[in-house]
């Protein structure tokens, strides 16, 4: 039993495993999938700085880029940042109530980043960029991308746990749960942060 | 009595772990981090000369730092947490240099 503990909920036994260091293997595999995110992310945005300045056809990425808008998505994401911190020190409460308020306000201030993405790519396309035009075309959509994948399979979990929150099925502890998904979703905040700066403010 | 004791454990195992900070002092994070994106944003706006692409640089990796030592709780939590967030990054970072000094080196040749 050094290596376990029993948790019960709502009548229910579950055993919560521990590593050898005393720490939480979920908590622990989470740290580990984000570290091996940013070589994902870091080869995509490598990739987009070496390229940028490649237009042999097509609009230059300062002619395109739209920073009043991009900004305000920004700050949406960053916000998204602090209703998801407040979901977690509310299930630390064990205040399901406002839990599930925080994590559908994050969900929401999410799918507006998403919105704001897909209205840009549309506008970018108009505009003459393709995936295909140029190779600063191709990292950006591909870098700007994977990101925006990111964000909706985070909306997806965030609902997805609102979900569970409300039938009461969400297994084990319950607010390292809540937490697991918090990594994520700050995760991909500070993603964002990066490519917001290093892609649309610093100009090619 | 079974119940109630392991009530009283999880309610102590749960402020123990409840190791962040207050709701207020989040916001008033997550404001500071939103002055610092308008500074960010104000550089596209006013001319910040040689010190444009530096402040930008400062302003990004405070950002970061701040998001995940703050609000993912990195800062209060056990030292192994950031060797295996922080291995991924600076390895990340590594092969960005890498990729960097290769392509010099390809264009050199070339």
């Amino acid at each position: 039993m050094a290596e376990s503990a029993i948790v019960r909920d709502h009548g229910v036994s579950h055993v919560a495993h521990a590593s050898s260091t005393g720490l939480s293997n979920n908590k622990m595999g989470m740290w580990m999938f984000l570290g091996s995110e940013c070589l994902l992310f870091g080869g995509l945005i490598s990739t987009y700085m070496l390229y940028r300045g490649r237009v042999s056809s097509g609009p230059q990425p300062n002619n395109i880029f739209d920073i009043p808008f991009t900004s305000v998505s920004s700050f949406v994401l960053l916000m998204s940042s602090l209703t998801m911190v407040l979901a977690v020190s509310s299930a630390q409460r064990k205040d399901d109530r406002n839990t599930n308020l925080w994590l559908t306000i994050t969900a929401l201030l999410g799918a507006s980043f998403v919105g704001g993405q897909v209205y840009e790519f549309t506008s970018f396309y108009r505009e003459g960029l393709g995936f295909t035009t140029s190779l600063f075309g191709s990292s950006f959509y591909a870098l700007t991308g994977f990101h925006g994948v990111h964000v909706s399979v985070g909306i997806i979990m965030l609902m997805a746990l609102v979900g569970m929150n409300r039938n009461n099925r969400i297994p084990g502890d319950k607010a390292e749960v809540v937490e697991l998904i918090g990594l994520y979703w700050h995760f991909v905040d500070i993603i964002w942060i990066i490519i917001f700066t290093l892609v649309y403010l610093i100009p090619s | 009595m079974s119940s109630a004791t392991t009530h009283v454990e999880t309610t102590e195992s749960h402020e123990a772990e409840h190791h962040g900070l207050s709701d207020k002092q989040y916001i008033v994070i997550a404001l500071i981090l939103a002055a610092l994106t308008a500074i960010e944003v104000s550089t596209y706006y006013v001319d910040f000369g040689p010190f444009f692409m530096p402040t930008l640089l400062i302003l990004m990796t405070i950002k970061f730092v701040t998001v995940v030592s703050y609000f993912m709780h990195l800062k209060f939590d056990n030292k192994i947490f950031s060797y295996l967030f922080y291995a991924g990054l600076l390895l990340a970072i590594a092969v960005y240099c890498g990729f960097l000094a290769t392509f010099k080196f390809f264009l050199k040749q070339g």
